[in-house]
């Protein structure tokens, strides 16, 4: 059943890949989206049937299977073999529903593409590889699916490859990765001088990682134990990985240029799944993370800045992608805060509403730009309300919901996140208050950048009927052939269905997809007793898999997490500032849309022009003109050819002595006859004289 | 075994060389003939390297197919050959590349034919001999002879420098080998007293690598009973025995080095490399690249480890080889990136690669010694596979500046995906080759030691950097320039000498066990002789990670 899931895709990639080139639109579209609609059938009945089988004695439902040993050397083996248990049930579910969702959007959004079978052969090889990532059973296959998705990324980032901007951004992705992938090797390979296994699972003669590091004491809050090789060091090291897949500071700055691969991957990767690869890690991992507080308070203290860093800049681009992009960083950001304050749980649940609202929001996006003609600046556009009534109506729920209003998705996981924060065991004390008010001002940030970009897009004047020939540069990634023009000059139409039924799928999913996950305390108050077993289902679903976390000594917040009244008043504060945020928000752009926004922001901090002065353009200039030319050329090989001339030097001067003359000769045997003469009279006046 | 009472191996190794012999006798116009001709008789000799490799037992130790002749008796040289697991699996890769070099220079090569063709054959030979010898002195002179075909292959038919590149090329590895040589000449006049001094040591050690192969452990017997003698196994009993002294071994460690450094390359004996690659013809890389570098790492893991083991994983030696290999990893990427010819990119590039296969031997373990020899065999493929690519280019526009190239995608498609999986390869993505031999190195020497392993895995990063650079540069972007817009996709002989390495790529990386199979006993024989004890230690269990834990309380 496994097998199906991750092997249908693979077979529609090679199908689309050897033979695509030669097919119809319609064809490739069906084969494209029928295979990952297989995959999304097989994960549901592979899940259906996972709830139906026998919890082993960790108390984890489990299917697994085996297809062949992948690598054995010596003592170390990894298996080719897939694992589905409650966490990678709930990650396929959503990878493969949303994922047809959107192949099935592209196929309308990309019509008329002249690289349409490419572009899907690219998709179905990303569904695969993002399938290997999740069901992998152990740390080396989910690195294949985890490179995997990253080569995928790479070539569909750099789909428009024409556009210099495309291939930039797709080597800056890779390679950005690549760092993060390091971190992750060395992860493994100490995870596997520590455990003697890399399996996440116990199986025939071995005991998983996992099972093993459960065992093992919890590490101490200190700097040392960052080098000191052990959990903590794991930890550390997987989670650089995670800062380079889930786009988090330092190595997030590949994301925002992301954005030039076509809108549908930038919704499916750069959004509702790849990108969360790293959080899935880390909950995957959680064993290890329970042991490495310092780790823990790390990852939570990242994932806070970036939240916020990253919604300070959302608030002022223009790009409508790259405000959405933006707000990918932060919300994976607060994914990463839960993780670090112990809420494991409560992050992964939000990278599952998240995927609901953030595809929702880019195939919104996406259908703008489609009835924009390409146009991405949102200083082009205005009023489209009135235009694109699906659009508006599906993306007004989905900003709602990302802006975490009362009773969608986005407002429970968010709260909840916002709510483990403060009461977390874990993090050192203060800083879990800190962190929550970071967390809490970012929350208020995200709804008024979001708020700004419905409002600038959908309200007020039609700004695009007086901009023709204006377009700046902005211009956009989506630059393939208009076939279908109807000149600019005509109204904006809505999409076709195929574009806007994922939409209305999305926007319900938005709405209803976090009832499975209602904090309890909230509950109480709004949920009928019988219900509870629902309304909570996601928590306890998911809680075998988890490792119970000890509380810090010292801290006192922790006690706070049995408070219902505390986390009740939490959830009104969140509330509050939410409504009051987009009130603001909407209140502010709809009067002055075009507002300008401060330098600082708008140039994204300069991260950028910061990484390239320091780290990219030495490090060029010193291997072409130092190493190169200098060392290489300069003194090694001057060493060389140095020695070479001066063979050549003392070989022209023997064979100057060789001049053949008599009398040069006899002039070598007397200079000789005089040394040796001297030296025997030397000798003997020397011996003399002792 | 053998046919017409000539072993195997003997065919194995001369086949290739009488073809050259026959190549002499066509005439000089005829040249679609001399191209048929040496294509055909590199399958056949690629078909006849199949057959040890099918015949070969993979549970047996040491040396098969044994052939053992005298050759000098006086000074005690042997024809002896013999094979195991590494070299078996070097010979298959020597001749599968020798012949799709010879495929791909086709319609390269217009001149000479005939002698470009008997150079490339007798090259197979002097390799092939080179990885079968049994015998130091068979084995240096076909690490000589090997040389002259490569010199003139660079000389005759190379580009633009090529006679600066050949003469730069002959005289730094003849300055190796001739250090090299003074080493094997001392092992020879050490090794009567010392065989005869402790002869239940040397059969102690003789057993490590021979136990249960009776044809090799006469020839050791043999070979201590008689004395003088060039046997490299019989070296490597003696050194393994612990009978050399560790002085004398730094020494001869020393002079080994000094030869196949320069070969490997290693930094900073890697000048000669790019000038090499750069200058001569795209078969000549191809099995510069992918066979004679090879040669280097070969020579260390035959001949230091397990002759010279106590210098060998002396730290103050190790303490200098290491660091040099990780040097030439991040030296190499970073030259790379600075290129502006392909060719020469794809040379620092295996600097680079090397530096992985180096470092992995001296991380001395299991896991360390296999991913190296995985290594060697996967840079041959990817390397192989992306100079070939860089000669489809050349052929069309007799240019390899980068600056020259771009968009390419558009105008060549097919040639575009077969870069991009190669290129894959070579900066060791998941299920392809590459990956396998690096995550194997990586994972050995995090277990000597984890700086090294962080220092050296730069140099993944670094590859991605600059292969990907590359890459966009070439294939990304709009056509600019004018004559690229004719460029033609792949022809069917193309695919014919490239499909085999993408397969190749694809099948080691997704499933490596058969090849595995054929270099984990070498290996551990490796270690084994190296670190006597080191797979009786216990495993690392989880008492030992534990323990560790509670040692950091």
């Amino acid at each position: 059943m496994l097998k199906v899931i991750v092997f249908a895709p693979l077979l529609g990639a090679a199908i689309l890949g050897l033979f695509g080139n030669k097919m119809s639109e319609r064809l490739i579209g069906l084969i494209a989206c029928s295979s990952v609609g297989v995959s999304a059938i097989a994960a549901f009945v592979a899940f259906s049937k996972l709830l139906g089988v026998q919890p082993d004695s960790g108390g984890v439902r489990r299917i697994s299977e085996t297809l062949f040993t992948w690598i054995s050397v010596g003592t170390f083996r990894a298996d080719f073999g897939f694992v589905l248990d409650p966490l990678s049930g709930v990650m396929i579910l959503f990878v493969t529903g949303v994922g047809f969702l959107i192949h099935m959007f592209a196929t309308g959004y990309m019509s008329h593409d002249p690289g349409f079978w490419r572009f899907f052969a690219y998709m179905n090889l990303f569904m695969f590889m993002m399938l290997t990532l999740v069901l992998g059973d152990n740390f080396l296959m989910m690195f294949v699916g985890w490179e995997g998705v990253g080569l995928c990324s790479y070539l569909l980032i750099g789909y428009f490859f024409t556009l210099p901007s495309a291939g930039d951004a797709a080597k800056k992705a890779f390679v950005v990765n690549r760092i993060g992938d390091f971190g992750i090797a060395l992860a493994m390979m100490l995870i596997f001088y520590k455990f003697g296994t890399i399996s996440f699972i116990d199986k025939e003669g071995l005991v998983g990682v996992f099972t093993k590091a459960a065992t093992m004491p919890v590490e101490a809050l200190t700097f040392s134990s960052l080098w000191a090789g052990g959990l903590t060091t794991i930890a550390i090291l997987l989670f650089i990985g995670a800062t380079g897949k889930s786009a988090q500071i330092p190595l997030f700055v590949w994301l925002p240029d992301a954005m030039a691969g076509p809108t549908p991957v930038s919704a499916l990767i750069h959004a509702a799944t790849m990108v969360t690869a790293g959080v899935y890690m880390i909950v995957r991992s959680n064993a290890i993370y329970a042991k490495a507080p310092m780790a823990l308070t790390i990852v939570a203290i990242v994932g806070a800045l970036t939240a916020i860093f990253a919604a300070t800049i959302g608030l002022s681009q223009w790009d409508i992608k790259k405000v959405l992009a933006y707000s990918t960083v932060s919300q994976l950001g607060y994914m990463f805060l839960a993780c670090g304050a112990g809420a494991f749980t409560a992050g992964f649940f939000h990278v599952v509403t998240h995927a609901f609202f953030k595809a929702l929001l880019f195939l919104g996006s996406g259908s703008v730009i489609h009835s924009m003609h390409h146009e991405q600046n949102m200083a082009h556009m205005g009023g489209l309300k009135k235009y694109l009534k699906i659009t508006f109506a599906t993306m007004g729920v989905g900003t709602l919901a990302i802006s975490g209003f009362p009773l969608l998705s986005g407002f429970f996981s968010k709260d909840e996140i916002l709510w483990k924060v403060k009461s977390s065991p874990i993090l050192p004390s203060n800083l879990g208050l800190i962190l929550w008010l970071i967390g809490l001002v970012t929350a208020a940030i995200t709804a008024i950048y979001m708020t700004r970009m419905m409002v600038i897009t959908f309200f007020g004047e039609e700004r695009f009927r007086n901009n023709h020939g204006s377009h700046d540069g902005h211009h956009g990634d989506d630059h393939h052939d208009d076939h279908h023009s109807h000149g600019h000059g005509g109204d904006p139409h809505e999409s076709p269905l195929v574009m806007t039924v994922p939409l209305m799928v999305l926007a319900v999913l938005s709405v209803v997809g976090g009832f499975v996950g209602i904090p309890e305390a909230l509950a109480e108050k709004i949920v009928p007793h019988s219900l509870h077993d629902y309304t909570h289902s996601f928590y306890k679903f998911l809680d075998p898999i988890l490792t119970p976390i000890a509380a810090s000594p010292g801290n006192v917040t922790g006690a706070l997490a049995q408070d219902h009244h505390a986390e009740l008043m939490s959830t009104v504060y969140s509330t509050i500032v939410a409504l009051l945020a987009i009130a603001i928000g909407f209140f502010l752009f709809r009067d002055k849309p075009l507002m300008t926004m401060p330098r600082l922001l708008e140039q994204k901090y300069y991260i950028d022009e910061i990484y390239d002065a320091f780290i990219v353009n030495p490090l060029k200039s010193i291997s072409t003109t130092v190493l190169w030319k200098v060392v290489d050329v300069g003194i090694i090989d001057g060493i060389v050819n140095g020695l070479a001339k001066f063979v050549g030097f003392t070989s022209r001067l023997t064979r100057e002595f060789q001049s053949g003359f008599t009398r040069s000769y006899a002039v070598f045997i007397f200079v000789g006859a005089v040394t040796v003469l001297g030296y025997f009279v030397g000798y003997l006046v020397f011996n003399a004289l002792r | 075994m053998g046919f017409l009472g000539i072993g195997i191996l003997s065919w194995v190794m001369w086949l290739p060389f009488v073809g050259s012999l026959i190549l002499i006798f066509f005439p000089k116009n005829q040249k679609e003939q001399i191209k048929y001709f040496a294509n055909f008789w590199s399958v056949v000799c690629l078909g006849v390297t199949l057959v040890p490799l099918l015949k070969f037992d993979k549970s047996l130790r040491g040396l098969q197919f044994i052939e053992n002749y005298q050759w000098i008796p006086t000074i005690g040289a042997k024809y002896q050959l013999g094979v195991d697991g590494f070299s078996l699996i070097m010979i298959v890769l020597t001749s599968a590349l020798g012949f799709l070099a010879i495929l791909s220079s086709w319609s390269a090569i217009e001149d000479r034919l005939k002698e470009y063709y008997a150079f490339l054959l007798m090259l197979q030979t002097g390799m092939i001999g080179t990885f079968l010898a049994a015998d130091m002195f068979l084995f240096y002179v076909f690490w000589e002879v090997m040389l002259v075909p490569m010199y003139f292959l660079i000389g005759i038919w190379g580009s633009e420098r090529r006679l600066y590149s050949a003469i730069k090329f002959f005289l730094y590895t003849l300055l190796g080998s001739v250090v090299m040589l003074l080493a094997i000449l001392k092992l020879y006049f050490i090794f009567p007293d010392l065989a005869a001094s402790a002869p239940k040591t040397y059969f102690e050690a003789a057993k490590i690598m021979a136990e249960g192969n009776a044809p090799m452990m006469e020839m050791l017997t043999e070979a201590q009973r008689s004395g003088a003698t060039f046997n490299i196994w019989a070296m490597q009993a003696i050194g393994s025995a612990r009978l050399i002294p560790l002085g004398l071994q730094a020494l001869l460690f020393g002079a080994f080095t000094i030869g196949f450094a320069v070969k490997i390359p290693m930094f900073p004996l890697h000048t000669w490399l790019p000038d090499a690659h750069t200058d001569a013809p795209t078969a000549g890389s191809v099995i510069l690249a992918g066979v004679l570098l090879k040669m280097g790492t070969y020579g260390f893991l035959r001949f230091n480890l397990p002759i010279l083991p106590d210098a060998s994983q002396d730290p103050r030696i190790v303490g200098v080889i290491a660091p040099l290999a990780i040097i030439g990893i991040i030296y190499g990427a970073l030259c790379a990136m600075a290129q502006k010819d392909m060719k020469r990119l794809v040379a620092y590039s295996s600097v680079s690669h090397l530096g992985f296969a180096v470092l992995g031997i001296f991380a001395l373990n299991g896991h360390g010694v296999s991913g190296s020899i995985m290594h060697q065999i996967n840079h041959g493929i990817s390397t192989g596979a992306l100079f070939l690519l860089v000669g489809v280019l050349y052929e069309r526009r007799h240019t390899r500046l980068i600056e020259q190239y771009s968009g390419l995608a558009q105008q060549m498609p097919n040639y575009a995906v077969v870069f991009m999986i190669m290129l894959l390869s070579s900066i060791g993505l998941p299920l392809l080759n590459g990956f396998i031999g690096e995550f194997l190195i990586l994972r050995g020497t995090l277990e000597a030691n984890g700086y090294w392993a962080m220092f050296g895995g730069l140099g993944i990063v670094l590859g991605a950097a600059y292969m990907l650079w590359l890459y966009q540069r070439i294939f990304f972007g709009e056509v600019q320039n004018e004559s690229n817009r004719t460029l033609k996709d792949l022809s069917v002989r193309e695919w014919a000498y490239l499909l085999p390495l993408v397969v190749f790529a694809f099948a080691i990386g997704i499933y490596p066990k058969p090849i595995l199979d054929y270099i984990q006993e070498p290996a551990r024989i490796i270690v084994k002789q190296v670190k006597h004890d080191y797979f009786n230690r216990p495993a690392l269990t989880d008492q030992k990670a534990e323990s560790q834990v509670e040692e950091k309380k």
